[in-house]
């Protein structure tokens, strides 16, 4: 009984770490700019598109060791998707912020960009799935009827490290201090001498980077890629990040987890194609009754 | 909008308010405040920026529900009640920033100010049956008149973001005043008016309190606005009342001018 | 008298000329379904304006209220009047199939406007933003459900609604679908417009512009929310239904959030808050689909793209908010717009 309870928290753990790697960058973008990026989810999926093409080229053309590879292939990963995510700002967003366009066109256009990314990969790779290359040895340990592998260990410790790391951030360095800042207000910022542009180009970097390095761990755990991998885990995602409060980091890991748990153990009962139901219709009665998200603070209109 | 003198008979309080506080989290906006305004009144609210006064407008309009405290219209209470129902009850105002709708002409403002009071409702409008038509008719009818009361009837298409401001108020006051209120509400009107208009404004506050059959409670800045218009002044500071009274007493009161300008001890 | 009614005769010859190409088979099949998806699509966009462009809100979930209406039009004609393995011989006289249809259709809408109504509740307290969490959860959601009802066939798919349309058939030789959708065509922004014109309509675009002044000045907004977004989803489900029905086959998968952001790109594409333009933007939009379905690969690479230049450089729209009498204004003879 214990032994059950345990798989499913660890289970929960390891699947809402995705969640909550992915739903960090909805809530930095959302928290710094208001802005819903709708294409994070798909550059969760380029991330893990990018991590198949270096680790494979590593693997077969450089001829590295699994684990070699494996310790490039992290930065690597990061580096290039943050590389995506921050032109995505440059070339569709920030002309949109400059002339001070509605919110709700910037909005759109994310949409769009996701759609784009999608089916841009969808007509250059073609439709057939790639393989994921191994690139560890998968090793399963059994405690006391519990099961998990090092590689599930390592997404759920990856997953708490990030967590710490961006809290550093956000809290104790400048550059957080100043994202923090411009979720208050944007129009204060760089009136104080802050570059805006600058801030809003690093909180792309780390939230499209995480995205990468999540996709690099989901490609590890699940190895095989299609294009639309990044809708739907992309939306539930953002759903966990709005049911956790959007704008805190706290609660975009809440979100993460508080969802994997609930699709983890939603599958160890019912059938699992009840799985997506249970999910969003959680997600919306939390809503209901807390509407600014578990961690959000109600921001009240002035009149 | 028919014209009729105060009433004399009817000299039950239109607006009361008892003890009412309210509190944002730690902050105390409001704090027992209490008022009685009788039908014919025409009163002022005063005291430094953030002293709460726009607060108190929001209780009475019922945007936000009291922590404490109780306040009726017309000895009905409003608690509980969601903001187009207080309206109903008779109570109409402006806003410290215009709040118009600026792609709706003049005309549609007015006409859609009367939601409450329509006589239709959704299938009625598609089908354009009978009653429909009678009372979009008398709408229209009602609104062309009072525009034309307040020399706004050159306007009734413009749209409102095309005037200059200080018509954008009068408009604002207009419809308002298109509600039939019992109690009008008005929050800051001289703001970022210039000195014509403000003259312009003093006259037809003035003219509406002498013409119509309403109360007005004005929240203002501009001392001499309140001064020239008001009966009776009530002002506050952090939420405290810190004296009432006529315009004359105001002026001298101690306790105001240091909320205003602060105390000669240094 | 003729200036009047120009518009009505004008549709009525529409309507009569539609029929007669279709009846002498004059237009090919391929061009005629296209006509008719045209159709569903201008009832989908002018719907879906209601709540994006009139009100203002951020809606995503469109095509959930669609799958309502076209799975209950859909079970409920095959059921009632056709034979198929799932219920058996038909329970009325297939020859009423004709008479019953229009009902049908909308009794699919009234089911979508239903759950227009269960999507609209939480949104009272939640700020702008949050509608488009709670429509792609309903949409999503919705989607689920029938996924997971095997009765009617689940992810397989519903089918059956080619033998209603035959029963209507045999009692009038008439190319019936094609009528219906024009008359619903029609129907939806006749229904939009006589909305958005009256004075309780233009309560929607008071919300809009300002919701704190609106409510202040007596405007039920709860009330008008609910009925915009009733009415919105009541008409995709309308739209759903016609839908389901032009195919012959239904399938939850043809409902999902691709399906909702093409409406949402006709919305947009046509001017928020503009009648004409979602009109306009649906056939055009229609046409641009059909002309790109050889390049089938990129064409959700143009779409967005298409979408995303104009969001750069023309952010209202084709016709902004305003109507065809704004900018052609010797039409505003023929036709009160506004």
């Amino acid at each position: 009984m214990l032994a059950n309870i345990l798989q499913n928290l660890i289970n929960a753990l390891q699947w809402g770490s995705f969640y909550a790697l992915i739903a960090l960058g909805y809530t930095l973008v959302y928290g710094v700019l208001t802005l819903i990026n709708f294409a994070h989810g798909d550059v969760f999926m380029v991330g893990a598109y990018i991590a198949f093409f270096v680790a494979t080229f590593l693997l077969t053309t450089i001829g590295l060791p699994g684990w070699a590879a494996l310790a490039l292939t992290i930065p690597l990963t990061m580096i290039l998707t943050s590389v995506v995510g921050v032109t995505l700002e440059r070339v569709a967003y920030r002309p949109l912020r400059r002339k001070g366009a509605n919110r709700l066109y910037v909005v759109i256009t994310a949409l769009m960009c996701g759609l784009i990314l999608e089916h841009a990969n969808l007509a250059i790779l073609g439709a057939s799935r790639k393989a994921f290359p191994p690139l560890i040895q998968e090793t399963v340990y059994n405690v006391g009827g519990v099961v998990f592998t090092n590689l599930k260990l390592g997404v759920i410790f990856t997953a708490i490290l990030t967590f710490l790391f961006l809290h550093w951030v956000v809290t104790k360095t400048r550059v957080g201090m100043a994202m923090r800042a411009i979720s208050y207000d944007k129009f204060a910022v760089p009136l104080m001498g802050i570059p805006l542009d600058h801030i809003i180009v690093v909180t792309f970097v780390l939230g499209s980077g995480f995205a990468g390095l999540a996709g690099l761990l989901f490609a590890m755990s699940y190895p095989v890629l299609e294009p639309y991998m990044g809708a739907l885990i992309g939306w539930k995602a953002f759903i966990a990040a709005v049911v956790g409060g959007i704008g805190d980091i706290r609660g975009a890991f809440l979100g993460g987890f508080l969802l994997g748990a609930v699709e983890i153990l939603v599958v160890a009962v019912f059938p699992s194609s009840y799985r997506d139901l249970f999910a969003f219709s959680v997600l919306l009665i939390i809503l209901v009754f807390k509407p600014t998200g578990l961690f959000g603070i109600a921001k009240t209109t002035k009149i | 909008m028919t014209v009729q003198p105060a009433s004399q008979t009817d000299t039950a309080a239109v607006l009361e308010i008892n003890g009412l506080t309210q509190r944002f989290g730690g902050l105390t906006a409001v704090h027992d405040f209490n008022v009685q305004l009788l039908p014919g009144e025409l009163a002022g609210l005063i005291g430094p920026n953030g002293a709460g006064k726009t607060t108190v407008f929001n209780l009475v309009s019922g945007f936000y529900q009291p922590s404490e405290g109780e306040i009726r219209i017309g000895g009905m209470p409003t608690a509980g009640l969601k903001p187009h129902k207080v309206t109903a009850l008779g109570v109409s105002r402006t806003f410290q920033n215009i709040r118009l709708w600026n792609d709706m002409s003049v005309l549609d403002n007015i006409r859609v100010a009367q939601h409450g009071t329509l006589g239709y409702g959704f299938f009625h409008a598609i089908a354009r049956s009978r009653t429909y038509l009678d009372c979009e008719a008398r709408i229209e009818r009602e609104a062309r008149e009072l525009l034309k009361i307040f020399d706004l009837d050159d306007y009734a298409d413009e749209l409102p973001k095309n005037l200059p401001y200080g018509l954008q108020r009068k408009v604002e006051i207009v419809r308002a005043l298109s509600e039939k209120p019992k109690l009008l509400l008005l929050d800051e009107p001289a703001a970022g008016l210039n000195s014509v208009d403000i003259q312009e404004l003093i006259r037809l506050v003035r003219w509406i309190h002498d013409t119509f059959d309403v109360t007005i409670w004005m929240i203002e800045h501009h001392m001499d606005v309140m001064m020239e218009l008001c009966e009776r002044i009530k002002v506050i500071d952090f939420g405290e009342t810190i004296a009432e009274g006529t315009p004359e007493l105001i002026r001298n009161h101690p306790a105001v001018i240091t909320a205003y300008l602060g105390d000669d001890k240094i | 008298m003729l200036r009047r009614y120009s518009v009505h005769i004008l549709l009525i010859l529409a309507g009569g000329v539609l029929t007669y190409l279709a009846y002498e088979e004059l237009v090919s099949l391929y061009i005629l379904s296209v006509l008719m998806f045209m159709g569903v699509n201008v009832i989908l966009s002018a719907s879906l304006n209601l709540v994006n462009g009139y009100m203002g809100e951020f809606s995503c979930g469109h095509a959930g209220f669609m799958c309502v209406g076209a799975y209950v039009s859909s079970v409920l004609g095959v059921f009632l009047f056709a034979k198929d393995k799932v219920f058996g011989a038909p329970l009325l006289d297939p020859s009423l199939a004709l008479y019953a249809f229009p009902f049908i259709i909308l009794a699919g809408g009234v089911a979508a406007a239903v759950a227009g109504l269960l999507v609209a509740i939480p949104s009272y307290k939640t700020r702008g933003d949050y509608l488009a969490i709670i429509t792609i959860a309903a949409n999503y959601i919705i989607i689920s459900i029938i996924q997971n009802l095997g009765i009617i066939g689940g992810s397989r798919g519903f089918m059956g609604m080619k033998s209603v349309i035959s029963s209507m058939e045999d009692v009038v030789d008439l190319p019936w679908m094609p009528i219906w959708v024009f008359i619903f065509t029609v129907f939806t922004v006749w229904v939009l417009r006589r909305y958005v014109s009256s004075t309780f309509g233009k309560g929607v675009s008071a919300i809009c512009q300002d919701e704190v002044a609106a409510e202040i000045m007596s405007v039920n907004t709860n009330k008008i929310k609910t009925i915009s977004f009733m009415v919105s989803s009541g008409l995709a489900g309308v739209g759903g239904g016609l839908f389901a029905y032009v195919i012959g086959y239904v399938n939850p998968g043809s409902f999902n959030i691709l399906k909702s952001t093409e409406v949402l790109v006709m919305v947009y594409l046509g001017g928020m808050g503009s009648l004409s333009g979602s009109v306009l933007s649906a056939v055009l939009f229609t046409v641009l689909l059909e002309a790109l379905r050889p390049l089938q690969i990129i064409k959700w690479i143009v779409i967005p793209l298409l979408l995303v230049i104009l969001m750069q450089f023309r952010p209202e729209g084709i016709m902004g908010n305003k109507e065809l009498g704004d900018v052609f204004p010797w039409l505003k003879k023929f036709y009160k717009f506004k």
